[in-house]
């Protein structure tokens, strides 16, 4: 039951777009079709799901202080904490490296759409940003898997939906110096206004 | 009629191209077209459309609509201002001083959204668009009748600026206009917008002894019996039965100004329906979600605001008013005929979630169209996609 209250609230009430405002660059980058942000909001829902577990089995057994008393007793006092950052992004590039290399060789179209976006996901805030809670909020290793995967869908749930909107922006009639990102950041705050909805429910 | 024409012609080459006023061409061209029919007429040859339905006159229907729902909420104004200061009163006063309360708000809202429109108008070189006919009277219906001005016009400006003419001019708009003004006062001055405090209009006057002034939701939301009796015993110190399942049906009680009466809601639904401007699929849709989550909510029961008859859910708060005149704008809801199910029960589950689980907001129709107005372009693709699907299975090669 914690574990549905978990998703849930990443999904909707802590969305990673509208309530951190994370993953901004690709979130508005990649959102001109559907079918894009669809390929790329399953490959940010596939690279969540794997690297904040990855990332927790690495916090507990070699970056936390005293992680590494596994190996013998003399390392207890040991604490790699200040090795977070750069292991986290060295776990996350390598889980995306491995993306592109599925998606190039199986939807060639996709990856053609997805350009240099798809190896951005490895700088994408929203993977960092879900890892570093993950580490910040002391989850257990199925709460992380629960977080990371909803957190993706969260992510993929906003793309989509802003994606959809922007393909029917065509019919509008944007004054010119509002076209293009200008719009769609506008449109970004008021879907957050929409996602305001959720905040404050307590589960 | 004959003068009035006169003098339009008159002046009409002073705002034509290379007139004096030519700037102002837009301007001039709307107050001929509100007043009188355009004389453009198709000619012999060419295409023939019989009905003469254009956006003007959509638009018109919706405000027609809206108006049972304006009367009554004038007359509830008085008929709350007089209950709780504990006087009688003739039909006529409360009806008078309703109008007092009601009539600037709707003057300022339309004069405020107007403005903003003219310029746009102006300056963009486009016509006038009718559609802020109905949102500067939406607006007014969905504010407490103690709204400040001030709080009007600014909420009305940003709404037709930010939510409307960014876009390019209604029809163009992602959310429902009136929707994003209220929700900029929600989040905005939320003192001025929610509480006990605002929903009856006292005029600086000391109300009767037991008088809370709460909504039916708020009394609903914090009930430690069940919420019928609680209810009963809410309005039992100052005006015994105001809480009745009947009465809230009617309206009598406090609340934005045009929301209150799910009878007056009803009619403008008819109309609507009839004149086939709203959908009646968005429109059964909200009931028939909105029905069925709060039964649900009956089965789990954690609280006795989940325990509350599933009936009551339709008729407290706005949902009917938002579900008739909010979710049906044709603009922000889904274009497709089963997207409009899709987003009609879709506006109805979030609301009652929002009601019931989360404790910041006492109601949640607003919130709930604003979001399926976020998602309504998502559920046409995926429509459209489906039936490009099905018609493809179809098709032999």
């Amino acid at each position: 039951m914690d574990l549905i209250n978990l998703g849930i609230k990443s999904i909707f009430i802590e969305n990673m777009v509208f309530a951190y405002f994370l993953g901004m660059c690709s979130f508005l980058a990649v959102s001109k079709k559907v079918p894009t942000a669809t390929g790329l909001g399953l490959a940010v829902i596939f690279v969540l799901t794997i690297t904040v577990p990855a990332n927790w089995v690495l916090q507990q057994f070699v970056l936390k202080e005293g992680a590494l008393s596994w190996l013998s007793e003399s390392f207890a006092n040991v604490d790699l904490s200040f090795l977070t950052f750069i292991m986290f992004i060295a776990v996350i590039a390598a889980m995306v490296q491995l993306v592109e290399m599925v998606v190039e060789k199986f939807s060639p179209a996709l990856y053609g759409s997805l350009g240099i976006f798809l190896p951005l996901i490895a700088v994408n805030c929203a993977i960092l940003g879900s890892s570093l809670f993950m580490e910040q909020r002391d989850y257990n290793f199925s709460e992380s898997v629960v977080f990371g995967f909803s957190s993706g869908i969260g992510w993929f749930l906003a793309i989509v939906a802003l994606a959809a909107i922007r393909e029917r922006l065509k019919y509008s009639n944007v004054p010119a110096g509002m076209k293009g990102l200008g719009i769609t950041m506008l449109i970004t705050g008021l879907m957050g206004l929409a996602f305001l909805s959720f905040s404050g429910i307590k589960i | 009629m004959k003068a009035l024409r006169d003098q339009l012609d008159k002046i009409k080459p002073l705002f034509s191209k290379g007139g004096k006023f030519e700037k102002f061409h837009y301007a001039y061209d709307a107050a001929d077209t509100f007043l009188f029919s355009p004389n453009t007429v198709t000619s012999a040859k060419g295409t023939q459309i019989k009905d003469a339905i254009d956006l003007k006159r959509m638009m018109v229907t919706v405000v027609v609509a809206m108006i049972p729902a304006l009367l009554y909420g004038m007359w509830n104004v008085g008929q709350q201002h007089f209950m709780a200061i504990g006087e009688t009163a003739s039909f006529m006063e409360k009806f008078g001083l309703g109008a007092i309360v009601v009539l600037p708000i709707v003057i300022v809202a339309y004069t405020a959204g107007g403005i903003v429109e003219a310029i746009f108008a102006i300056v963009r070189k486009h016509p006038i668009n009718e559609g802020f006919l109905v949102t500067g009277m939406l607006i007014p219906l969905v504010v407490p009748p103690t709204l400040p001005l001030w709080q009007v016009a600014l909420a009305t400006i940003f709404g037709v600026l930010i939510g409307k003419e960014v876009f390019g001019g209604t029809g163009m708009n992602i959310l429902n206009v009136a929707l994003v003004a209220r929700a900029f006062l929600y989040f905005g001055y939320p003192t001025d917008i929610s509480g006990d405090q605002v929903w009856v209009y006292l005029g600086g006057q000391n109300p009767v002894e037991g008088f809370s002034g709460a909504t039916a939701l708020a009394v609903a939301a914090s009930a430690q019996e069940p919420v019928t009796q609680a209810l009963t015993q809410a309005s039992q110190a100052w005006y015994a039965g105001m809480f009745d399942f009947t009465n809230m049906f009617m309206g009598a009680i406090p609340g934005s100004i045009g929301e209150t009466s799910t009878l007056m809601c009803l009619i403008g639904a008819l109309i609507l329906i009839f004149t086939g401007v709203g959908s009646w699929k968005t429109i059964v849709g909200v009931f028939v979600g909105s029905y069925l989550t709060a039964l649900l909510m009956n089965l789990i029961g954690a609280n006795e605001f989940m325990l509350m008859p599933a009936e009551y859910h339709l008729v407290i708060g706005g949902l009917a008013f938002g579900a008739v005149f909010m979710a049906t704008d044709p603009v922000s809801s889904a274009h497709t005929e089963t997207g409009k199910w899709i987003y009609g029960i879709l506006i109805g589950v979030v609301t009652v979630i929002i009601r019931v689980l989360n404790p910041a907001y006492p109601e949640g129709i607003m919130l709930a169209i604003l979001l399926m107005n976020v998602f309504a372009p998502l559920i046409d693709y995926n429509v459209v996609q489906a039936n490009k699907k099905r018609r493809l299975k179809r098709a032999t090669v």
